[in-house]
């Protein structure tokens, strides 16, 4: 006989609380101000407007760095969650401070228009997730889905059982 | 030191303090060439990307590589006004070690009237072994 589905708040519940502890525990994130909203398995990455994120005070327009910096954080979040999505929905309990995650061994961005003093939003995709090495495609807009403003692409070191 | 050298020394230095994110991060300019320039960034624990190690976050050293960039390409002669980043990647070679500075250098190595082409690299106190390297193409403004 089927086991019967557990009920729907529980099964929230342990997502939210995996997400969140993955992404509270990394001071950068929290200095940068990214949080997630999680539809389902699908993220997406908040970076809302911030004084200390411009780089170019004239136009004005977010730095670089901190668009950069957003998109990382996100190919790395949505990597890390992927990969123990599994494990989550099986009913295990994770102890995410115990949990490595991922190395950036190379991270490629590119520019399509300048960020405007707007939040920012970010969905990755992992395209290649093996034992050791994971490819990440990551694109974000502001106001308009279909107009990002910048992608990237990255490479990842996915943490081993030993490490 | 020429002049000019100093004129983009000091034009360089407000650049930096006029950018709330490099503020923000605690960056400094510590030398300015023609389309190059040096940055530092201080260790500082909001920066950690890894909490098991407190290593800092790739997104911190992505911020210093493209600032650096960007200060190299306003510091090179052919730029007259400011620019902006077509693309930028970076690779990176090692941790870099808590508790340690992280100093980025630019350089422009090719400038058309349109493109700037910089490489960088970013150390901590041990020089010889690189932390990160960075290839990127910028905008280059004023030009007629």
């Amino acid at each position: 006989m089927a086991k019967r589905p557990e009920p729907v708040q529980v099964v929230k519940q342990r997502r939210d609380a995996v997400l969140q502890s993955l992404v509270e525990g990394v001071p950068y994130i929290q200095f940068m101000g990214i949080h997630f909203d999680r539809r389902g398995d699908e993220l997406t990455g908040v970076m809302p407007y911030a004084d200390k994120l411009i780089g170019n005070p004239m136009l004005p327009a977010l730095h670089g760095g901190a668009t950069a910096a957003f998109l990382e954080v996100t190919a790395i979040i949505e990597l890390t969650w992927s990969s123990l999505w599994v494990r989550m929905e099986a009913g295990e309990e994770i102890d995410i401070s115990s949990h490595r995650l991922p190395k950036t061994i190379d991270f490629s961005v590119d520019y399509l228009r300048s960020g405007l003093p707007r939040d920012a939003y970010a969905r990755a995709r992992v395209n290649r997730s093996g034992r050791r090495y994971a490819s990440v495609h990551v694109e974000a807009w502001q106001d308009n889905r279909t107009r990002l403003f910048a992608q990237a692409t990255g490479h990842f070191l996915m943490p081993q059982k030993d490490d | 030191m020429s002049d000019e050298t100093d004129r983009k020394t000091l034009i360089a230095k407000q650049f930096i303090g006029a950018l709330p994110h490099a503020k923000e991060l605690g960056m400094t300019i510590v030398d300015v060439g023609e389309g190059t320039a040096t940055i530092t960034m201080p260790y500082d624990e909001k920066l950690i990307g890894d909490p098991e190690t407190g290593v800092i976050h790739g997104g911190a050293v992505s911020a210093l590589m493209d600032t650096c960039c960007g200060a190299a390409v306003m510091a090179h002669p052919a730029a007259l006004g400011g620019t902006a980043t077509i693309d930028l990647r970076i690779d990176y070679m090692r941790p870099a070690t808590p508790a340690q500075t992280i100093s980025t250098t630019a350089t422009c190595y090719h400038v058309t009237r349109s493109v700037a082409f910089v490489r960088a690299v970013a150390v901590d106190s041990d020089a010889d072994r690189p932390v990160a390297t960075a290839t990127g193409a910028f905008t280059v403004e004023g030009a007629a």
